[in-house]
């Protein structure tokens, strides 16, 4: 059984960023990204047998593919909640195809979506929280959630490599022009400076406030279909040409390395599969929570040797219009993120741009993307090839 | 305890009490699995390594070093509101392990990757005491 082609992107739904959530809850947030993305692929709801849904952080049920489907009385023959933090979108798009390669549907919406509540980030969830080591052995020590655990990361990268705090900012300015690019985008009016990065306030040394995703409210959805569905569907089918997975620890303190990432192993063997390198691709459309994790994504996916992550920043143009062109959509540095829809806007990204559909912001030619999805502390990651025909 | 304490406090499970006896005592404990010997943390019921669940309790020497660190300048807990700034830190004991703590007696500015470190013992309840580390000179 084989992945490579097994199955399209043909539909995109997606939700506009807000910081001001209008009180709807998460499930009518899911449901309108659903219909969104059935629409988009010129599919009926009866066409849709995969339904897979990653667990919002900010309203806690169970069996979230169950209540979606039956509020869109919906009867799917393959359904799977999907938790992998950031990386449950791209965990989606290659499980979806999975199903769809071994005949257990022929058309998956793969959903995601969140409404801004901060307190939901540390808050406890439904039931009795769990007794986990994380709870034990470093909550009693006040991390900041996930903040502190990337700056820990950015500092022991600069400790070995040299990286400095301009190049992570570069990242976050280059981001900034594509959002101003981008009508949907948080930040699409709001211009930035590395002077200006540098210069707002430190939340977790090194990490400076501009250098942090911002919350918000929003959905995303793509569907995944079968070939012969894909080739019928209104637009250039978005084919999975490469996908791979790992997971590594959950607390910073047990990971295997600091400064390499689980991406040194799922980029690779993604290319293996899609039989691509690097330097073929158009587009990099990967997970940025904070500056460094594009950095570090950089290095672990070979754009760059390991290390050289700040340098390659600064010597490459990153906008839309650049010779790297990454993160068009602004990343969710400037785009937004939604919760777990926050990885997904990669996916929608990505997709877009291989269907000629990005307007203003359009890479040209662009024929080959790299989309990962990183979940936790650089803890979980997925890495995909997608490619237009 | 007169104050009430008002961070996130551990509970303790069955297979993790002997590491918190150990630091009410003063004592920085270590599981060893007696089949690969390697040292394991934090606390587990079968050994990470090769998976024996012939875990023994070691003291270990409470000496390592600041493997990294970020000074967090926004509590997300209420109960750190006037901690801030504080160190966050992952450090490497002598034994190989490393933990997640905090880096005190020393100003946070001064704190550095690399630097030599030493368990100290900061009882929070009557029940539980945390392991927390400070410099140490070099030996
Ligand atoms: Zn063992």
């Amino acid at each position: 059984m084989e992945l490579r082609r097994s199955a399209a992107i043909v539909g995109i739904g997606e939700l506009r960023p807000s910081r001001h959530p209008d009180g709807r809850p998460v499930l009518e947030l899911l449901a309108e990204v659903t219909r969104l993305a059935i629409a988009d692929a010129g599919l009926e709801k009866g066409d849709v047998d995969g339904l897979l849904v990653a667990p919002p952080l900010a309203e806690h049920s169970l069996m979230w593919p169950t209540v979606l489907a039956e509020y869109l009385r919906m009867h799917p023959t393959f359904a799977e909640t999907v938790d992998l933090g950031g990386a449950s979108a791209c965990g989606m798009v290659w499980r979806a195809a999975a199903a769809i390669r071994a005949g257990l549907c022929r058309a998956a919406v793969c959903v995601t979506g969140d409404v801004l509540d901060p307190d939901s980030f540390y808050g406890p969830r439904g039931g009795r929280p769990a007794r986990v080591p994380g709870r034990e052995f470093e909550s009693p020590f006040g991390p900041m959630g996930a903040n502190s655990g990337y700056a820990m990361i950015a500092m022991r990268h600069m400790y070995e490599f040299g990286t400095t705090s301009r190049q992570l900012a570069k990242v976050a300015v280059d981001q900034r022009v594509n959002a101003n690019a981008n009508p949907d985008a948080l930040f699409f009016d709001r211009p930035l400076t590395i002077e200006e990065v540098l210069a707002s306030p430190l939340v977790c040394d090194p990490l400076h406030l501009y250098e942090i995703v911002m919350p918000c409210t929003g959905a995303a959805a793509v569907l995944v279909a079968a070939p012969e569905i894909a080739r019928r569907g209104p637009h250039r089918p978005v084919w999975l040409l490469g996908a791979a997975e790992k997971l590594t620890h959950m607390s910073l303190a047990q990971a295997p390395s600091l400064t390499t990432s689980p991406i040194a192993y799922t980029a690779p063997r993604a290319f293996e599969m899609a039989g691509v390198t690097p330097q073929d691709i158009d587009l990099v459309s990967v997970y940025d929570c904070y500056t460094i994790t594009v950095v570090v994504t950089l290095e672990d996916a070979g754009f760059c040797p390991k290390g050289r992550g700040g340098p390659f920043v600064e010597e490459h143009d990153l906008t839309y219009r650049g010779d790297l062109p990454l993160n068009t959509h602004g990343g969710q540095l400037s785009f937004g993120q939604a919760g777990l829809a926050g990885g997904m806007s990669h996916v929608t990204e990505a997709a877009r741009q291989l269907q000629g559909r990005a307007g203003q912001r359009q890479v040209r030619n662009c024929e080959l993307a790299f989309v990962n999805g990183n979940g936790g502390i650089m803890s979980e990651e997925v890495s995909l090839v997608l490619g237009a025909d | 305890m007169a104050q009430e304490y008002r961070k996130p406090l551990p509970q303790p499970t069955e297979t993790s009490r002997p590491f918190w006896e150990g630091a009410r005592r003063g004592e920085l404990r270590l599981q060893r699995c007696r089949s690969c010997g390697e040292y394991v943390f934090y606390p587990r019921s079968l050994c990470p390594h090769c998976l024996s669940p012939e875990l023994g309790w070691t003291t270990a020497s409470g000496r390592g070093h600041v493997y990294t660190y970020t000074v967090v300048r926004r509590p997300a807990h209420p109960g750190f509101r006037d901690e801030v700034p504080y160190v966050l830190a992952i450090v490497e004991l002598e034994e190989g392990p490393r933990l997640t703590t905090n880096i005190v007696g020393v100003a946070p500015e001064e704190v550095r990757i690399g630097m030599p470190v030493e368990a100290v013992f900061e009882p929070a309840t009557e029940e539980i005491t945390l392991v927390k580390f400070r410099p140490r000179k070099e030996t």
